[in-house]
């Protein structure tokens, strides 16, 4: 009785009511495309502001902007909503890594700053973070030992 | 400058990226978090190719912005780094090219967090 | 008496009074009218939504009481539960009642847990007058089983949305319209169902044992209930347990309804596939139910509350979700 009843997981695969692609996928799609947009206008006004137009440079300020844009909206309780109309169009650019750093950080204050608030910072984004270092320090392994292929 | 034309590319390779996101979501139930991880993977994959800079020229910020060009950073400079300094290069390289986002994130969350409380739902 | 896994009282078993308290978005829905409270905010002006939960829980308690002209020194017993850690929140309201406390869990399923034991205490005659509570907390509940409450992520379409209330029923035995006759106890039952999101799937083949269960050992058929109700399946998952029922040869049809999905307008609110959570049943039937029992529209109800019994650690170790349904049969007395 208790064993995983396959009958019952099929019935339920096709009863149970499904996503619904397209319309979560054209939210996706446009919310996510606005945000690009957006990150694209700020970087645009940093290349006519700053003379100095290294383009690394400008990444760099365009991305720390995004953040703190996203930052700000989670703090007035915006970007959850952003995020439940958009779906992956909010969570997949910098903004939404921004969100996921800084709602466990808004949600875990009342358990005081140092053991709720900074430990559980990166509750959400963690992974990213463990990965990302990670995965760089592989490459920079790799590089290392076919060097000729990297270089010129 | 950029005029509508760019616009457009970004808006199309930013929506498309996404899209991919939420397709996986649909389908696989994966978590946020695991897409996330899955886009940034992803990004370094591609520069390590040398694939995302051709990305780049024709989305411009709609390559950037999603999560893979955070990975793209990491890669770019761990590459960097392993090339001009060795070992100590390959380890730091990708996490230089990236701490102003990091240090940016984690200051921000630090302050907002101790200002905002979370809302009525 | 006993038979199988249902208990019939021997000795009647009365609803003296029931109290619910609804949350902001809840008393907006088709049930809202019949709370007894309704709250302006979810944060009852406390620091955190915990503390809200716990002085709704015990607001709650305190208006059953007022109700009756009783004072807490005349409850020999209270049985509660919620969905928080450790049950925290019906032990810290149980720090304002100087009473003898039973913490129960059975996720949503508390409150026939609840009821079963408060009606045997009863009946064994151990005690005169029990209270029986829960309550739940979407904020509370979010924080616990998914994401901080200010992250973006994408609600899938079959999320219930837990129902932020509290509900509390007195029994005795010698005053009250509507007796709680016999019950009976479920039994966990686990088809394998992994995604965290689906409660409904997770729930309703053990809605179906116990109601199968009931069904046979009190020797009845559904028509001889005027409602059905299950505790939190949602609209997908009374659906599945309307093919369940169909496969055993049942057809529920119009008396069988499901709590989280009464108590929600589930596309207008947008809440996924209706509420849930361990008030869910209990804001309904002390709020609704009880009062067109005593009114007269149903004479006999049978209230099934469903519980998953998952924890946030066994979903991440890969366990599939357990579930449980305890089922409690009310009678109008005439």
């Amino acid at each position: 009785m208790n064993e995983p009843n396959k009958e019952y997981l099929e019935l339920v695969r096709r009863e149970m009511p499904r996503s619904k692609h397209l319309k979560t996928m054209f939210r996706a799609f446009w919310v996510g495309g606005a945000i690009c947009c957006l990150g694209q206008a700020i970087s645009d006004l940093y290349t006519l502001w700053l003379s100095d137009s290294d383009p690394d440079r400008i990444q760099t300020l365009t991305t720390l902007t995004l953040i703190a844009l996203s930052a700000i909206l989670t703090g007035f309780g915006v970007y959850d909503k952003i995020g439940a109309y958009g779906g992956a169009g909010s969570i997949v650019p910098i903004t939404g890594f921004a969100n996921s750093v800084v709602s466990p950080a808004i949600e875990h204050k009342r358990e005081g700053v140092i053991l709720g608030l900074c430990t559980n910072i990166f509750s959400v984004a963690g992974p990213v973070i463990v990965f990302g270092i990670s995965s760089s320090i592989v490459v920079g392994l790799i590089v290392l030992i076919f060097k000729g292929a990297f270089q010129g | 400058m950029n005029g509508w034309l760019d616009y457009l590319f970004v808006f199309l390779t930013g929506g498309t990226v996404c899209m991919l996101g939420q397709i996986l979501m649909n389908t696989t139930k994966m978590t946020p978090a695991r897409i996330l991880v899955g886009f940034l993977l992803l990004g370094v994959v591609l520069e390590t190719v040398g694939v995302f800079d051709e990305i780049k020229a024709f989305g411009k910020a709609g390559a950037t912005v999603p999560i893979m060009g955070f990975g793209s950073g990491l890669a770019k400079g761990a590459i960097e780094g392993a090339l001009e300094n060795g070992l100590i290069g390959a380890i730091t390289g990708g996490t230089e090219a990236v701490a102003a986002g990091i240090a940016g994130v984690i200051f921000i969350a630090f302050v907002v967090g101790l200002i905002a409380t979370p809302k009525s739902k | 008496m006993r038979n199988g896994r249902t208990i019939r009282f021997r000795s009647p078993v009365l609803i003296e009074a029931t109290a619910a308290t609804g949350g902001v978005k809840e008393c907006e829905g088709p049930l809202g009218k019949y709370f007894d409270y309704c709250l302006k905010d979810d944060l009852l002006g406390q620091k955190s939504h915990e503390l809200a939960e716990i002085k709704m829980h015990i607001g709650t308690i305190k208006r059953l009481l007022n109700k009756t002209k009783l004072k807490i020194s005349d409850i020999d017993f209270c049985f509660a539960g919620d969905l928080m850690d450790e049950i925290e929140g019906a032990s810290l309201t149980m720090r304002d009642f100087d009473v003898g406390f039973f913490g129960l869990y059975n996720a949503c399923s508390t409150f026939a847990e609840a009821l079963i034991l408060g009606a045997t205490m009863l009946d064994a005659g151990h005690a005169s007058r029990v209270i029986c509570s829960t309550s739940s907390h979407f904020c509370t509940a979010e924080r616990q089983y998914r994401f901080p409450l200010e992250y973006g992520s994408q609600r899938p379409p079959l999320a219930q949305w837990t129902v932020t209330g509290s509900g509390a029923t007195m029994l005795n035995k010698r005053f009250g319209k509507v007796a709680v006759v016999s019950a009976t106890v479920g039994r966990v039952v686990d088809y394998g169902v992994t995604d965290t999101n689906d409660m409904g799937a997770a729930m309703a083949p053990a809605a179906r044992d116990t109601l199968l269960n009931h069904l046979a050992n009190t020797d009845s058929r559904p028509e001889d209930y005027d409602l059905i109700a299950t505790g939190d399946l949602g609209e997908a998952g009374s659906h599945l347990m309307r093919l369940l029922m169909r496969e055993e040869g049942i057809e529920l049809g119009e008396r069988y309804v499901d709590c989280g999905a009464l108590i929600f307008n589930r596309v207008a609110q947008d809440v996924g596939q209706g509420g849930s959570g361990a008030a869910c049943s209990a804001t309904v039937f002390n709020g609704y139910l009880h009062r067109k029992m005593t009114e007269g529209m149903y004479r006999r109800v049978l209230l099934i509350p469903t519980g998953a019994l998952l924890s946030k650690t066994s979903a991440l170790q890969g366990e599939s979700i357990p579930g449980i349904a305890h089922a409690v049969c009310f009678e109008r007395v005439e």
